[in-house]
């Protein structure tokens, strides 16, 4: 079978002149995402005082070394819980199989820093779960019995894993749907067990989707707050809000924010490397049901716990916990007020997921247009600010906004004598503008790897019936990319419901969403309020991870067509 | 297109029309002030209530727990903020060095404000003071036997001692005042004395150290006055009652320079557009019925010295010797605070 040839090795597509206005629009607004995380490089520029001499005698190694070490942690335990529910939903038949396709994705919507509160208070020394095991046993104190410590970096590895392992899951999945079960047919024939199956022929296989997957969970990680501040792990996240605040040196913390871009750019370029390969791989004809092997009896209820133990401890006791707090005073928090704040949120979500995708389509389409250096390097360095802590990027967000404002209005004030004040700055348009720059990475990954595996003779083919650029974009790449731009767009609105720092920092007067909301009243050990907003986070995310999980069965299908043509290619 | 992505475009258009509407409407010439605060907007709503009732004048509120001053920096003179409302000095001076705070001359302000809790110039105000005490176990630790700050580095309370993180402002401001009093060798000792005390690795807020004492994990902490009104108040929680119950309060250093307070503040920012409001805003929140207020709901002390106490304040928390250190020399040592913090490894 013929393998696509990568597209950089094709002789440009250009049948019109006009078609150089592509890398200018790339140019522009890869530019304007990429302003934020340039005006933190400028910042850093300007530190108060060398903050490294102080950092590298003191506490840098230990920054670094517990923020490998989560790293490490969280990279294994999302990949093990990601990689093994997929391929078992994927390619076998065991009970429950078809309820785990999708349920598998729920922890996705419950936020880290939820997730780490709930299970503090149920497993700490006060909570229900040790009370118990001190009234069974007859324990009194601490020192009476060993019980593992919840807010530890232990702890933190498995909490954060558990609602971090769907990134893995939803691309490994989707791998192992994409090749089929006549490969593995096949290597069954040639006298493979099903566990070397999996390893030689499924896992290399799908390496390069899993690997996209695991760069977006590390990223996620490495930008973390809440939860490594909750419990108490010094990360370089916690060394850049302590240079900002308690040092006073804004620049000492953009120059600790911009290393940390250094472990991204290594992240990203294993997502690269990753998507490179999958250009080559073998096209297998995915089947309607792609399962292999049929896992009954003892085997069936190991692959059955397999799947409900992740989804069970992310997903269904945070959000029963969460619903028996909320609902046991739910009229007097079911307010307008919490009304209103649901609608911010799902507006702002809803609006940043779609200019998000609109951004990611452009500068995928333009990079396959014109795949050189300069574009692609523009294309790459919009999407760096998915990793910076969202403090810094927040104050990056607003450098441009507000100094876009007040050139404005130092210009009308000089030139009509009337004053424009803050037109961006402090608007809902500088909220979806830090979202985007922030999300950008996490949609444009979905949406490359979907365009990349539409072969270029759909745009000769395309073009030769006379389409230009844009007609070939909208008639003949979006039908077919639909999946991922679903799934960008999708896992985006989760974020953005989820977002924090920049949200905070940037948003109007009297404005909540519910991610501020719950931390107003977290913050201050209110958690039966809290709560409420949690759950909601929870409820409204359910929505789009469920059609999430729908558009991947959508996709199965829609992926069909491609194939013949890829044949040709 | 496809029909589903038409129907969520459609949606989506609803969705925002409630939204563009509220936003074309923002500001009808009525009087308003605007606040940018560090403290939590919930905390703030009731006395904001009574001021508006008051006077007639509306309040807009953005809360954030970091970066409103870098916010206020950026929007320059365009900025909209009125009024900054901070937790602690730390903020409030570093808007002031970053001059963003305007002096405020009013009689009102400088006879309900003690000159100690206010800058010099009256760049900036406190509106409730808060004690940095030391809670004790009430069964291991005998009344009396922990009298200072200084003793929490005897070798004595080896493996005994609970605190947050010592990069949190509090324990910084604590730790910068030392450094004030005693000069960075002597802090830096006695820092590892404290650190080589604790029995577990810095963690969890003010609360969750009395929590640990009440469970037995350590028997003295370091917290605010004001934790303490907060758990004995918990009807929501009520087993925070108990962790209350299980302390005595400590205030430190009575026989000396006496314990160390932080003031919850604000200032007037420098280009604000609604200045009058600003400072009556100011004034309204130091007057006898917003202190009385602004304090009974934290629990913190109001900074106008007659002002009526809440039942529980004058019955565990009546009158004790305050610290009267500068303020501003305190802040300008939390850099070199938060330094030897790193250099002890006291949160490793």
């Amino acid at each position: 079978m013929a393998n696509p040839p990568a597209l950089g090795t094709q002789p440009r597509i250009r049948l019109f002149k006009h078609l150089r206005a592509w890398p200018i629009l790339v140019f522009i607004i890869a530019g304007l995402v990429v302003l934020p995380v340039l005006s933190v490089f400028y910042l850093a520029l300007f530190p108060t005082d060398n903050i490294w001499r102080h950092l590298y005698n003191t506490v840098l190694f230990r920054y670094l070394e517990a923020t490998l070490l989560l790293l490490t942690g969280v990279g294994l335990l999302s990949f093990t819980i990601g990689v093994t529910t997929a391929w078992l939903v994927t390619l076998c038949h065991f009970p429950g199989r078809r309820l785990f396709e999708w349920a598998l994705l729920l922890p996705f919507a419950v936020p880290a820093y939820v997730i780490a509160f709930i299970y503090t208070d149920m497993l700490e020394f006060a909570g229900p779960l040790q009370g118990t095991l001190r009234d069974v046993f007859g324990w009194q104190t601490r020192r009476d019995y060993w019980f593992p410590d919840i807010r530890s970096m232990g702890g933190a590895i498995v909490l954060m894993s558990l609602v971090l392992y769907p990134y893995v899951y939803l691309m490994a999945r989707a791998a192992f749907l994409e090749q089929g079960s006549n490969i593995l047919a096949a290597s069954r024939t040639l006298g493979c067990t099903p566990w070397q199956s999996f390893y030689r022929v499924s896992l290399p296989l799908a390496r390069p989707a899993i690997a996209v997957g695991l760069a977006l969970t590390l990223m996620e990680t490495l930008n973390d707050f809440g939860t490594v501040d909750y419990f108490a792990i010094r990360t370089l996240s916690l060394g850049v809000y302590d240079t900002w605040l308690n040092m006073g040196n804004l620049g000492g913390a953009a120059q600790i924010a911009s290393m940390m871009l250094v472990f991204v750019v290594v992240l990203i370029t294993l997502e690269r490397i990753g998507r490179a390969r999958q250009r080559h791989f073998g096209q297998g004809k995915p089947n309607q049901d792609s399962a292999l092997y049929t896992l009954t009896g003892a085997k069936g209820w190991l692959a059955f716990m397999a799947c409900a133990l992740p989804l069970v401890l992310g997903f269904a006791v945070p959000a029963y916990q969460l619903a028996s707090y909320a609902l046991g005073n739910f009229s007097s928090y079911w307010t307008d007020d919490f009304i209103a704040i649901s609608w911010n949120s799902l507006f702002l979500s809803a609006t940043a997921a779609l200019v998000t995708v609109v951004i990611g389509t452009l500068l995928a389409y333009g990079r396959r247009l014109h795949p050189n250096r300069s574009v692609r390097t523009f294309v790459s360095l919009s999407k760096l600010g998915y990793a910076m802590p969202g403090t810094v990027l927040a104050i990056g967000v607003l450098i441009p906004l507000a100094t876009f404002d007040n050139t404005v209005d130092a210009f009308l004030r000089a030139r009509f004598d009337v004053s424009s004040g803050l037109l961006l700055s402090g608007t809902v348009f500088a909220l979806v503008f830090a979202y985007s720059v922030r999300f950008l990475a996490v949609a444009a990954g979905a949406i490359e790897s979907s365009l990349d595996k539409v072969t270029p003779s759909m745009d000769k083919a395309a073009r030769s019936l006379g389409m230009n650029s844009l007609e070939t974009l909208r008639r003949v790449h979006l039908p077919l990319i639909r999946p991922g731009l679903l799934t960008g767009a999708l896992v985006v609105f989760v974020d953005t419901m989820k977002e924090l720092p920049a949200t905070l920092m940037l948003r109007p007067f009297n404005y909540d969403t519910l991610a501020t909301y719950v931390y107003q009243y977290a913050s201050d050990e209110k958690i039966e309020v809290a709560a409420m907003g949690a759950l909601m986070i929870v409820l409204v995310g359910l929505l789009p991870v469920i059609m999430l999980s729908r558009s991947i069965q959508g996709g199965r299908k829609a992926a069909t067509p491609v194939l013949p043509v890829a044949e040709q290619g | 297109m496809n029909t589903t992505i038409k129907r969520t475009v459609k949606h989506l258009t609803l969705a925002a029309l409630p939204l563009a509407a509220s936003l074309t409407v923002t500001a009808a010439q009525a009087e308003e002030v605007n606040i940018y605060s560090y403290r939590q907007a919930f905390l703030i709503e009731p006395l904001l209530e009574a001021f508006t009732q008051q006077s007639g004048i509306e309040t807009n509120v953005i809360y954030a727990s970091s970066g409103l001053n870098e916010r206020i920096e950026q929007e320059g003179r365009n900025s909209p903020a009125d009024i900054i409302l901070t937790p602690n000095t730390t903020i409030l001076v570093d808007a002031y060095d970053k001059g963003l705070t305007q002096a405020v001359d009013s009689d009102i302000l400088t006879s309900n404000i003690p000159a100690q809790y206010r800058a010099e110039d009256n760049h900036w105000f406190g509106l409730t003071t808060r004690a940095r005490v030391i809670y004790a176990s009430k069964d291991r630790v005998e009344p009396g036997e922990i009298t200072t700050y200084e003793e929490l580095a005897d070798p004595e309370w080896e493996g005994r001692i609970c605190t947050r993180s010592g990069k949190h402002n509090y324990n910084l401001s604590l730790f910068a005042s030392m450094i004030e009093h005693h000069g960075e060798a002597y802090t830096q000792t006695w820092l590892e004395g404290l650190k080589n005390n604790l029995a577990r690795t810095p963690q969890g807020n003010d609360r969750a150290q009395v929590k640990a004492i009440m469970e037995g994990e350590c028997d003295l902490s370091l917290g605010n006055s004001y934790y303490w009104g907060a758990m004995m108040t918990n009807y929501e929680e009520p087993e925070q009652i108990a962790w209350a119950q299980s302390v005595n309060i400590v205030f430190p250093n009575q026989e000396d320079r006496g314990a160390h307070m932080f003031i919850s503040g604000a200032a007037v920012a420098k280009h604000a557009p609604n200045r009058d409001e600003a400072v009556q805003l100011l004034e309204f929140m130091s007057q006898d019925l917003a202190q009385y207020m602004y304090a009974q709901e934290n629990h913190e002390f109001p900074v106008k010295p007659d002002t009526p106490r809440s039942a529980l304040l004058n019955q565990y928390m009546g009158d004790f010797v305050a610290d009267d250190v500068s303020l501003t020399a305190v802040v300008n040592h939390v850099e070199d605070a938060s330094k030897l913090v790193d250099e002890v490894g006291y949160d490793f």
